[in-house]
């Protein structure tokens, strides 16, 4: 069935069991990737998947859902009647409804749909990358972790009062992690990841180069001792920062209680005046981008934070409401409707205010810890409570030498941290999860083995 | 059998579907493949949430699907579909063979598969034996009233997941096994605050094979226990960083062993090369106090089965004994890549992961000592009562959120404290283990590796590490 015709039987299903108010949310995909183990193929996938989330409305207007991956007639109906079950136990505190956008133009910015390359062509492509990578320098022994993917599919959004989306597109993923050893040292690791909308589209040479250059940066280490440091984020790491609390701009986590921030934060200062964060799900960088939500509300730019405050809430249908103002394109598609960023846009704000631009990654010689790759994430937040610990990738730079450090966390709080912001570089980098520029922040804990 | 002469089109979960397997994993074999695997499962789940005095969500879901890994040599193909007619799971093994480039004329032989090994006989009544969505709903709001103890505790939630999967499992090698699982878990979290101050709690229970289990739940004990948890973390101090002797609690302490440890002794890490201890075998890689475990037998726990993922019965592995390393955790490709037998411990998600091999219940056995002699050892240190999560790194470094911890100051737990990290690698920390206690409990959980998220119990007495870096502000 394809997602007209998904229509027609869910309108037809739910006709027949006296449903007047539905919607769902469908996605079918084909996944195609590859692993290797020095030059042999180790594992070869394919997988042909379809998911559809039915909800309904019963007569007292409470919200009933089911999830199924079987699309055939009887599935549908089956599902129907699951939510129509659910629904005797729909939230009576909170009601959801259509978004008032579902049926509103959505801006589809140039579909890059490419055809599949094929299985045969992905292994050979990951094959030569892993060969490069190995013979990039001699301290490199393996790829332990390595694979090229690449997906095709479709989303659906539909409703009983006539908006029908629809959004298909093709991504490809290349992953390359090498371990390098060397003799009386501890083994190292890092890599890369690259996107595109095609295996053709993905920089395979940058990726080999990036997974190789930071190995090898991290051969030459050294523990750090248990202090507070100046800290350069790089942009991934701040982003991963920033992702991880969210919840801060996150309407539902407010609602919920699980946030930072509470209704009357719009306007409050977080950080220095030089930051702004935008969340921009269309952003022309976005491999991952869709044009609407689980509810079908468009995907749109919107500032977070301008000039340090607080401007404005993610939000979905329900909470939208709940703070009188109109949904942002954030939503999922659930019993009690989740909200999330699409891709964080980090800027320096037009003036430096206080900023101390002589702060540079790139020509700074006095001593810092950059901090390349924060890991370990779901451990080590607690987003409700503001703190974090979190191992890291990164080095020591003094006197404008750097080590690689060899094994330490770093501590604090969100809050803290960006109101100790005390440079925002200028140029911005893009990473997979968004934009950022390398991030400077003062007086950070950080706890090694020295 | 009637139903083995008719010739079905389809999967029918409760029927006869040996003569499509047989003809599916003849196909597979006649266009060269080495070995045939067919896993289809068929699931029915559902859960609940309660927030404050409201139920706000309850999500079942059903679904169906096929994953087919075709082997040969060391290499495999996997595919995985929802269509599971002749017609789509044919595709999907021609789709498997034409990935692996299959050319040469060498047929394996197929005798057809084995006498049918049905695990589910017992368990068809499971599915009206669960408890029905409004008793969970009525078990979970009197759970979330009895958080409610003082105004300093915000937000209140249980909840309650159920995932019941019938599961058929063919291959070329003549295993035929039909097995259903049943999990339930149900957890308990709050949040306090008071000021500036802000604290959580969680817990979380879990079961398998046992749809009685959640009418027995104490949730009275359990809404204590996270309600006491929070209050004591409220106004903690952060810890201060360094380097330390620590106790570590029961129960889900074992996360520790399992997340820095148990994936090292996994197959797949010797295949990758990621493991320190992979020619280790009948050396010495921990304290001799340190005995390990993993098994997929004890009844009723969350990480126990019938039947593997690829049709083995588990058994129990004494995977360090004495301090001393017997076995790695294998499943089919590891046996194949890496000669370690197979221990019943291929495991995958669901039909859409190709098993790898997993954990199951995987503790420390129980020692000589009571928890009072481990603290009473340490003039200075932590002790970490709950643990949070954690991760290992691609080079074994392993870092873990102590929930809720204490300092021990002249053997005696003091003030409570926030923010620690214990921090280390297993091959450095492992050999420090150096007191078992006598307390072994096990605790639930769910582990998300390279064949997907899967229900396993992670486990220990009290155990004393005798240094390891505690990170703090």
């Amino acid at each position: 069935m394809n997602s007209r015709e998904i229509t027609t039987q869910i309108s037809k299903a739910a006709d027949f069991l006296n449903l007047k108010k539905w919607d769902y949310g469908a996605s079918f995909s084909n996944d195609y990737s590859v692993q290797v183990d020095k030059g042999e193929a180790k594992q070869l996938k394919a997988s042909q998947k379809q998911i559809l989330t039915i909800r309904v409305w019963n007569q007292s207007n409470l919200v009933g859902i089911t999830t199924t991956s079987d699309i055939s007639e009887s599935g549908i109906k089956k599902a129907l009647k699951q939510a129509n079950i659910a629904s005797d136990f729909g939230n009576k505190n909170e009601s959801t409804e259509f978004s008032p956008l579902a049926k509103d133009p959505i801006k589809v910015k140039e579909v890059k749909k490419r055809n599949p390359v094929g299985i045969k062509k992905l292994l050979t492509v990951l094959r030569e990358a892993e060969v490069k990578l190995l013979e990039s320098h001699e301290s490199i022994k393996s790829v332990p972790y390595n694979g090229l993917s690449e997906s095709f599919f479709e989303r659906v959004y539909a409703n009983s009062e006539g908006a029908f989306r629809s959004y298909s597109k093709s991504q490809a993923a290349l992953y390359l992690y090498a371990r390098a050893e060397e003799k009386n040292k501890k083994p190292r690791s890092s890599g890369s990841v690259k996107l595109g909308y095609g295996a053709d589209d993905i920089d395979i040479e940058s990726c080999i180069k990036e997974a190789s250059n930071k190995t090898i940066s991290h051969l030459n280490y050294s523990s750090i001792k248990t202090d507070k440091y100046l800290i350069c984020f790089s942009p991934e790491s701040f982003l991963t920062i920033i992702n991880a609390f969210s919840s801060m701009f996150n309407a539902r986590s407010i609602i919920d209680g699980v946030s930072l921030s509470n209704k009357n934060s719009i306007g409050e200062k977080l950080s220095t005046e030089a930051l702004n964060i935008y969340d921009d799900g269309l952003h022309e960088k976005n491999i991952s981008s869709t044009p609407f939500d689980g509810e079908g509300t468009p995907t749109k730019r919107l500032c977070l934070i301008n000039r340090g405050r607080i401007e404005n809430f993610i939000h979905s249908e329900s909470t939208a409401r709940i703070f009188k103002t109109t949904p942002t394109g954030h939503a999922g598609l659930g019993s009690k409707v989740s909200v999330s960023p699409d891709w964080i846009v980090v800027e320096k704000s037009e003036e430096n205010f206080d900023l101390k631009t002589s702060l540079d990654h790139s020509t700074y010689e006095g001593e810092f810890v950059y901090i390349e790759e924060l890991n370990a994430i779901h451990a080590g937040v607690r987003a409700s409570q503001g703190s974090f610990s979190l191992p890291f990738d990164g080095w020591r730079y003094k006197n404008g030498n750097k080590i690689s450090i060899e094994s330490a966390t770093v501590a604090g709080d969100i809050k803290y941290l960006l109101n100790n912001i005390v440079n925002i570089e200028s140029s911005q980098e893009v990473t997979t999860s968004g934009i950022s520029p390398h991030i400077w922040v003062d007086e950070l804990s950080i706890t090694g083995d020295a | 059998m009637l139903s083995s002469q008719i010739k079905s089109n389809e999967i029918v979960f409760g029927s006869c579907n040996k003569d499509l397997l047989e003809e599916i994993i003849f196909y597979g074999i006649g266009l060269g493949a080495d070995f045939v695997e067919i896993f289809i499962e068929n699931t029915d789940n559902s859960s609940v949430l309660a927030e404050e005095d409201f139920i706000t969500s309850v999500s079942p879901s059903f679904g169906r699907g096929a994953g087919i890994r075709i082997f040969k040599g060391k290499k495999d193909g996997f595919v995985s579909t929802n269509d599971l007619t002749k017609h789509g799971l044919m595709s999907s093994v021609s789709q498997a063979i034409e990935m692996l480039d299959i050319t040469d004329n060498k047929r394996e032989v197929f005798n057809g598969l084995n006498r049918h090994r049905d695990y589910s006989l017992s368990k068809k009544k499971w599915i009206n034996e669960v408890p029905s969505i409004h008793e969970i709903s009525e078990k979970l709001l009197v759970s979330t009233k009895s958080l409610k103890k003082n105004n300093k505790i915000i937000t209140r939630k249980g909840s309650y997941s159920r995932n019941l999967q019938e599961v058929i499992i063919a291959s070329s090698d003549g295993t035929y096994v039909s097995d259903i699982r049943l999990h339930q878990t149900v957890g308990l979290n709050v949040i306090a605050s008071d000021a500036q101050y802000r604290s959580s709690g969680s817990r979380r229970f879990g079961s398998s094979g046992m749809p009685n289990e959640f009418g027995l739940w104490d949730h009275e004990k359990a809404a204590n226990d996270v309600f006491e948890s929070s209050m004591n973390m409220l106004y903690a101090d952060y810890v201060d960083a360094g380097q330390m002797p620590v106790v570590l609690a029961n129960k889900f302490g074992g996360v520790i062993f399992h997340e820095a440890c148990g994936h090292l002794l996994e197959t797949t890490q010797i295949e990758r090369g990621t493991t320190p201890f992979e020619n280790k075998l009948n050396e010495k890689i921990a304290h001799e106090s340190v005995t390990a475990i993993d098994e997929g037998i004890s009844e009723g726990s969350f990480g126990s089965l019938s039947v593997d993922d690829e049709g083995m019965e588990p058994e129990k592995s004494v995977l360090i004994k004495d301090g001393i390393l017997k076995k790695f955790i294998s499943d089919r490709a590891g046996e194949l890549r890496t000669g370690h037998k197979r221990t019943g411990s291929g495991r995958r998600q669901n039909y859409s992961f190709a098993a790898a091999s997993r954990m199951r219940n995987t503790y420390i056995a129980k020692g000589e000592h009571s928890k009072e002699d481990l603290i009473n050892s340490i003039s200075e240190g932590l002790y970490c009562k709950s643990m949070g999560g954690g991760s290992v790194g691609a080079t074994g470094q392993f870092n873990f959120a102590v929930e809720e911890g204490y300092l021990i100051k002249n053997g005696k737990l003091t003030s409570p404290v926030k923010g620690a990290t214990l921090i280390g690698e297993a091959k450095e920390v492992m050999p420090k283990i150096s007191m078992c206690g006598n307390d072994l409990e096990l605790a639930p959980g769910f582990c998300g590796s390279i064949s997907g998220s899967v229900n396993v119990t992670v486990g220990q007495p009290h155990i004393k590490v005798d240094s390891i870096t505690v990170g703090g502000r």
